[in-house]
């Protein structure tokens, strides 16, 4: 991203004079936070940003950035930034969005966009809830899960989020956690810097109606065991003394431990490929939070380039009016067969 | 433009008439939607006033030779002016049993019937449920039959080619186009043109289609078997330049023509619907007007992603017919919130659910006024022919971008698909669009109003110092605050409604056609126009005072449509719904105005409503 000659943005910038309404202790304030810390690090003026959420708890981030900001309709934000992104391929597109907005009604426009890769930033807050209407299950609420609709246990099997858009062939695919500010801030950064379709799973805790979902995963004892980071061309190793790592045996990961006696040293551990181009690869990664006795991946999982939606359909608009010249609307009108009535 | 050579003269009678209505029918695969394409574009061009009604079967294909497949394409055209495709026909090709049975009925006494022979066996009649043979058992001896065995003549007018029986087969309908030309005294050099144009990749089937046109004509000719052939003179239109043009097309035209007023990209977020899809496909080819159409994977993007562009500053539209519009409703809500500009074509056809998809019907009016939830209304436009469809294109444009709110269109599939000789403007008559984006910071708040016409200011992204936001929750007027409070809530919800009402200052009073003030008033809307209009005209020549209001604004209503049905003694409503606008004058206005309904899938005729006005005035 290179910097132009324009005021330095701060975090200030980026903030309205909205009293931020979410409830205290909610892991939204520290998503908030990091893309506050982020966006004036990009090198872009500020009236590029265009910020589109749908329906949810998620979907009040518009209302706190202090950027062009559009709050749609449940579900649908994905479509209306198709829209804007079409007419004006320049601007940074971010959408703020949610397991219930983004997997449930808004499923079909996800998965239309990712497989587009039209160059929105998509920023899913999965709580594995529904928060905002005050606590019913989400597509990505576990198995057997009771809540105000479900009283005696769901029934369905939730979706692996980041597995989905990865069928979808989505170009970058990334997860990161609210309360893991400095790794949250380096994801949005490269999440920013990719040009394609983006969709970050941000883990994110409801303090009110599903408070503890992810502690496994972050709590400070818990997540050095149950969470390995994924770095571009470095090997997946984790635990407290870095002892434990996912290596790949023909189709399926399994996780080793290291210098057991078994002989198994970091040499061995399966190493990072974020631009493999088969996305087996990343759908394998993607698996590993639901496989028992493995870590949950955060990182970028994926990350390679193919043609943006926009640029298409642009490139094509140039090349008919290099092909037909600019339209006459005059001779659109008289087109076809016409005659004259004296 | 095709030059026009005299007919020949010929040693049978030569009658000159001032109209015709001619129409072929048969299977679908069977080309009559091409026949009377062509047909129309040659009597358009000789400069006669004309009308068409293309129907079509639902299904793509339906099983060769059965009643569920015919389709079929109606033309009217005259030497004076031309409202409808015609109530009865004189001339029907009927090209199997089918066709022959599910339309002989429009067939005047003593029209003349072309059939297909050869399309008449034992087994087409039993596809047909037909038991007896109507060319032989007598039943059709009220009308002029003239049977004839297409597939057989046409096999032996292209026998020297060397083609294989089914192409053969496949070029009986340029016979059957052939003889109608002779019938009716045109010449064939235009569609020479297209046939030479569409087939021009394969050379053989090129001289397949004219000779087979050719030998139809000449079967005529050589006959005998008409002793009579038609002449219908050109029309005395307005003097000017005449293009053919569907509504559909003109509707495409109308917002190019609107975008390049404005000076604004065009942007089209649409999902394939019958009948509406050919939008998307005109305008698809527009690229280098820098059209942008996006076929989107469901109908709600489709118009999500035209509010994403309205609000990066396109000119955005989204097109398509009643069920589409079903799926729209919340999106609309946004965009009436939001206040940006929009444009919602509904191309109408019958219903509910997926009703009759390729059968036209006006039964979405109270669905674009109210089919949302909570208070959200919408101002209403509806073009009157085909050719009206250009100039409702760029006025709902107009209004939607100096208002900065979204504007509904309810064409019908009976216009989308009917043609008419449409009298091109040129570009300087059309009326320039004023558009203003909002670039100074200094003052800016996202809801501070116009006084006049209570638009806000429209700040796209990009712009520097205009960041705001907004949102489907409810605001504060002026500052676009969310905002909770009860009275902000009233008070939003007035101006919304005061700014749809507002719209009645900017558009014209209503002047009836016909009487000023009279015995009875028929307020119309839509399609209705050609048959209200050509009714009217005969009703009064027998000495009735009769007006006709036909309606282009629906909301708001003209200003002076009150003083004006209080004119005349009785209002009549022709609609092809349940009563719909009648529901709307009846509680606006606390006028005891009669509906006239039909919901049959099919345009009035102008017999039906010459009749209601008999009923209504003794």
């Amino acid at each position: 991203m290179t910097t132009t000659s324009m005021p330095v943005l701060t975090k200030k910038d980026f903030q309205t004079d909205q009293e931020v309404r979410w409830c205290p202790g909610c892991g939204d304030y520290a998503i908030l936070s990091a893309v506050q810390s982020v966006f004036p690090e990009l090198g872009i003026p500020r009236e590029k940003f265009v910020v589109i959420s749908g329906i949810g708890c998620s979907s009040r981030f518009p209302y706190y950035m202090n950027t062009f900001g559009f709050h749609t309709i449940h579900g649908r934000g994905p479509a209306v930034a198709t829209g804007v992104k079409i007419t004006h391929p320049e601007l940074e597109v971010w959408l703020a969005t949610g397991d219930g907005d983004s997997l449930a009604i808004g499923g079909n426009h996800t998965i239309h966009m990712l497989r587009r890769n039209v160059g929105i930033k998509v920023l899913m807050f999965n709580n594995k809830i529904y928060g905002l209407t005050k606590g019913q299950y989400s597509p990505t609420s576990e198995f057997g899960k009771k809540t105000k609709s479900t009283p005696y246990g769901t029934a369905d099997t939730p979706f692996n989020p980041l597995g989905l858009v990865i069928g979808a062939n989505t170009s970058f695919v990334a997860r990161s956690v609210d309360v893991f500010q400095q790794h949250l801030k380096d994801t949005l950064k490269k999440t920013a810097a990719h040009k394609g379709s983006a969709y970050v799973e941000i883990l994110q805790n409801c303090n009110i109606f599903n408070d503890g979902a992810w502690f496994d995963l972050t709590e400070k004892d818990a997540r050095v065991d149950h969470v390995v980071h994924l770095e571009h061309g470095k090997p997946l190793i984790y635990g407290k003394n870095r002892d434990k790592g996912i290596r790949l045996k023909g189709m399926e990961l399994e996780v080793v431990h290291l210098g057991n006696g078994n002989g198994l040293t970091e040499k061995d551990l399966l190493v990072h490929d974020e631009t493999n181009p088969n996305p087996a690869y990343a759908f394998l990664l993607a698996q590993m939070e639901d496989m028992p006795g493995f870590p949950t991946p955060i990182g970028v999982l994926r990350s390679w380039n193919r043609d943006r939606y926009e640029d298409i359909m642009s490139r094509q608009i140039q090349d008919v009016i290099g092909k037909r010249g600019p339209g006459d609307l005059s001779k659109l009108l008289n087109s076809g067969d016409t005659w004259e009535v004296r | 433009m095709a030059t026009i050579t005299d007919p020949v003269v010929r040693a049978h009678k030569r009658e000159i008439i001032e109209k015709a209505v001619l129409r072929f029918c048969g299977d679908s695969g069977d080309g009559m939607q091409i026949t009377g394409s062509q047909f129309t574009n040659t009597v358009a061009l000789y400069g006669n006033d004309l009308a068409t009604f293309p129907d079509y079967p639902a299904e793509i294909r339906a099983p060769a030779g059965t009643l569920p497949g015919v389709s079929g394409f109606q033309i009217q055209f005259s030497s004076s002016d031309v409202f409808t495709p015609g109530d009865s026909v004189d001339v029907l090709v009927a090209m199997n049993p089918a066709a022959l049975k599910t339309n002989i009925k429009d067939l005047k006494m003593n029209g003349i019937l072309i059939a297909n022979s050869d399309a008449f066996t034992d087994n087409d009649l039993r596809k047909a449920q037909v038991t007896s043979n109507p060319l032989e058992d007598h039943s059709l001896d009220g009308y002029r039959l003239f049977s004839v065995g297409l597939e057989r003549l046409t096999r032996a007018a292209l026998q020297e080619l060397g083609l294989d029986a089914k192409t053969m087969d496949r070029c009986k309908n340029f016979f059957a186009l052939g003889m109608c030309y002779w019938l009716y005294n045109r010449t064939m050099d235009l569609t020479y043109k297209w046939i030479e144009d569409k087939f021009k990749t394969k050379p053989l089937l090129v001289e397949a289609n004219k000779m087979a046109m050719r030998a139809g004509y000449n079967y005529c000719e050589a006959t005998e078997a008409f002793q009579v052939s038609y002449e219908i003179p050109p029309a005395k239109l307005t003097p000017g330049t005449y293009r053919n043009l569907s509504g559909n097309q003109a509707l495409a035209m109308g917002f190019v023509a609107a975008s390049q007023k404005a000076g604004l990209p065009l942007f089209l977020g649409s999902y394939p619907i019958t009948p509406a899809s050919d939008i998307l496909h005109e305008l698809s080819m527009y690229k280098n007007f820098g059209v942008m159409t996006f076929q989107a994977e469901d109908e709600i993007a489709a118009i999500t992603s035209a509010i994403g562009a309205a609000y990066s500053g396109a000119l955005a539209m989204t097109t398509t017919s009643g069920p589409g519009m079903a799926l729209k409703t919340e999106a609309m809500g946004l965009a009436i919130m939001v206040e940006l500009p929009l444009v919602i074509c509904d191309i109408q056809r019958g219903g509910p659910s997926t009703g009759l998809p390729t059968k036209t019907e006006q039964a979405d009016l109270l669905q674009a006024m109210f089919g949302r939830n909570s208070e959200a209304p919408i101002p209403v436009l509806a073009p009157s022919t085909p050719g009206d469809c250009f100039w409702i294109a760029v006025e709902a444009s107009r209004i939607a971008l100096k208002y900065m709110i979204p504007v509904i269109i309810l064409s019908d599939g009976y216009l989308a698909n009917g043609a008419e000789p449409w009298r091109i403007p040129k570009v300087e008559d059309i009326p320039g669009i004023q558009v203003k984006f909002a670039t100074d910071p200094v003052g800016f708040l996202p809801y501070k109003r116009d006084p006049q016409t209570l638009a806000r200011p429209w700040a796209i992204p990009g712009t520097p110092g205009l960041e705001h936001r907004i949102g489907g929750i409810e605001k504060q007027d002026v500052t676009g605050n969310v905002n909770y409070e009860p009275m902000n809530h009233e008070k939003m919800v007035r101006i919304r409604a005061a700014k749809v009402e507002g719209i009645a200052q900017d558009i014209p009073e209503v002047v009836p056609a016909g009487d000023p003030d009279g015995d009875l008033l028929i307020v119309a809307w839509g399609s209705t126009y050609g048959a209200v209009t050509a009714g009217l005209k005969s009703a009064r020549a027998k000495g009735h005072r009769i007006g006709h209001v036909h309606l282009r604004h629906l909301n708001p209503l003209p200003r002076n449509l009150g003083e004006v049905l209080g004119r005349y003694r009785q209002v009549l409503v022709p609609e092809m719904n349940m009563g719909q606008l009648l529901m709307l004058l009846r509680a606006k206005f606390l006028v005891d105005a009669q509906g006239y309904n039909k919901i049959q899938g099919q345009p009035f005729k102008q017999s039906e409503i010459e009749a209601k006005i008999e009923e209504i005035l003794g």
